[in-house]
């Protein structure tokens, strides 16, 4: 076990210390932002690729969220562990990571939105002549935004969390700040970390929520049950 | 591969099987602090949950609480955990690591119960009412029962969480399996660290599977089937 020298008498803020860190600060608040961006990014793309096959093919969905729900499964710093000795301690292992943790959470929201748009909305759109694909872009996705962005909302404040985790294998972020914090027992880092993680995860949780209010005006007026 | 028969080798050398750093040892270590902070979190978080899903109030404060969860990273949880262990004389290792822990675990499981109260059909509870239960019938023999599967899932969700992040205590100064994966990154033994996270994966993913079976033998056919709603009562069409 290392050496631990932690004093209880060490105060929890050191405000000097943050004064005087400002600039890596903001550059480290970048960076998680960045790289929590890549993977939802990413992890949408490919979840979008899995839901249309697997709306498209019913008997695929099944296997596509028992996978996705395994990768959700395996705790965060095993994942990077095994892809460390393949990929090191890159940002592609991060991302790799991260992008897996998405998965089963938009897929489901996807699929589920995609789901519940009513079959006469539909039928009114394959009366009029929309082809399969016309349907999709410009009715059932649509219609499906709110709880797609529900899905990303979690998506997203889930990365935020894990890019924290991300410190470990040597990624910027600001789990940088606590994984300092707890190296040299000094509690000031450590709680601008894990505040600021908190902080970002809120602050783009908050503004996907209005761009979803903002995208689909027509649910605002629908009761929220 | 070269790094799988170096890991293999690292399972069946029995240097790794001994001692207090040895395998079984780890193991241990990590499923009992997991069961016992899982447990913690149980004991405290269905009854509250079950309470206020039965009063019909709070339900900004589970929606609050599930936000609030949910935002807080539990690399940061285990961090912070720390300086207020140490402050409070609990020193660190074990305490800082339960401590986050069992705050890991409350979130899910009190809104999973919360919910599992609330979605019981209110025609259920106001014929029950209506048969002359009291309050405290209507909730151990109607809301209880029902509502048994989803507390589960929230106990597994948060029992699965709980293993996941135990593994970060091994920055805390706290045993378990993640030692393997902390030690092996500062040494860079890529061996110790494949090895390390395919237990930890392993454990995580029984103790999924180990909460799937006993849902199934409680709630499925042959179990508390006399308490089961009719399936259209479950899935309103």
């Amino acid at each position: 076990m290392p050496q631990r020298t932690f004093l209880a008498t060490e105060p929890l803020i050191r405000w000097g210390w943050i004064w005087d860190h400002l600039d890596e600060i903001r550059t480290q608040t970048v960076e998680h932002f960045i790289l929590t961006g890549i993977a939802v990014g990413i992890g949408f793309a490919i979840a979008m690729g899995l839901s249309i096959v697997a709306l498209r093919f019913r008997r695929t969905y099944g296997p596509v969220t028992w996978v996705t729900g395994v990768l959700y499964t395996i705790p965060s710093l095993a994942l990077f562990a095994f892809l460390v000795p393949y990929t090191g301690l890159s940002t592609l292992t991060a991302e790799i990571g991260l992008v897996s943790y998405t998965l089963l959470i938009l897929v489901r929201n996807i699929v589920a939105g995609i789901d519940g748009v009513s079959p006469a909305v539909r039928e009114a759109a394959v009366g009029m002549g929309y082809s399969r694909a016309r349907l999709f872009v410009e009715i059932e996705l649509p219609l499906a935004l709110p709880v797609i962005v529900a899905g990303l909302r979690i998506a997203t404040v889930t990365v935020v969390g894990l890019v924290t985790v991300t410190s470990i294998i040597g990624q910027g972020g600001l789990g940088l700040f606590i994984l300092d914090g707890l190296r040299r027992d000094f509690y000031t880092p450590l709680i601008v970390g894990s505040v600021l993680s908190v902080a970002l995860a809120v602050v783009i949780d908050v503004t996907l929520a209005g761009l979803e209010r903002l995208l689909s005006p027509w649910s605002r007026a629908r009761t929220v049950s | 591969m070269d790094l799988l028969a170096d890991v293999l080798a690292w399972f069946i050398d029995p240097d790794n099987w001994q001692g207090s750093t040895g395998i079984p040892n780890r193991t241990l270590e990590h499923m009992r602090l997991s069961a016992m902070a899982t447990a913690v979190a149980a004991a405290v978080a269905v009854p509250s949950g079950v309470l206020l899903g039965h009063s019909g109030r709070g339900g900004l404060i589970a929606v609050s609480v599930v936000n609030i969860g949910r935002a807080i990273p539990s690399f940061a949880i285990i961090a912070l955990a720390l300086p207020f262990s140490i402050r409070a004389g609990l020193g660190i290792g074990f305490w800082p690591t339960f401590l986050a822990l069992v705050l890991l675990a409350l979130p899910p499981i009190f809104t999973n119960s919360f919910t599992a109260v609330r979605s019981v059909g209110a025609e259920v509870v106001e014929a029950a009412r209506g048969m002359g239960m009291r309050e405290r019938e209507v909730l151990l023999g109607i809301e209880l029962p029902l509502g048994g599967p989803l507390i589960l899932t929230g106990i597994r969700v948060a029992a699965v969480q709980v293993v996941a992040t135990a593994t970060l205590g091994a920055l805390v100064g706290w045993g378990g399996l993640g030692r393997y994966i902390i030690d092996g990154f500062s040494v860079q033994d890529n061996v110790r660290v494949f090895a390390g996270a395919l237990l930890v994966a392993a454990l995580a993913i029984l103790t999924d599977v180990a909460f799937g079976v006993t849902e199934r033998i409680l709630f499925a056919a042959g179990g508390l089937r006399g308490h089961r709603p009719p399936a259209r009562m479950e899935r309103p069409a």
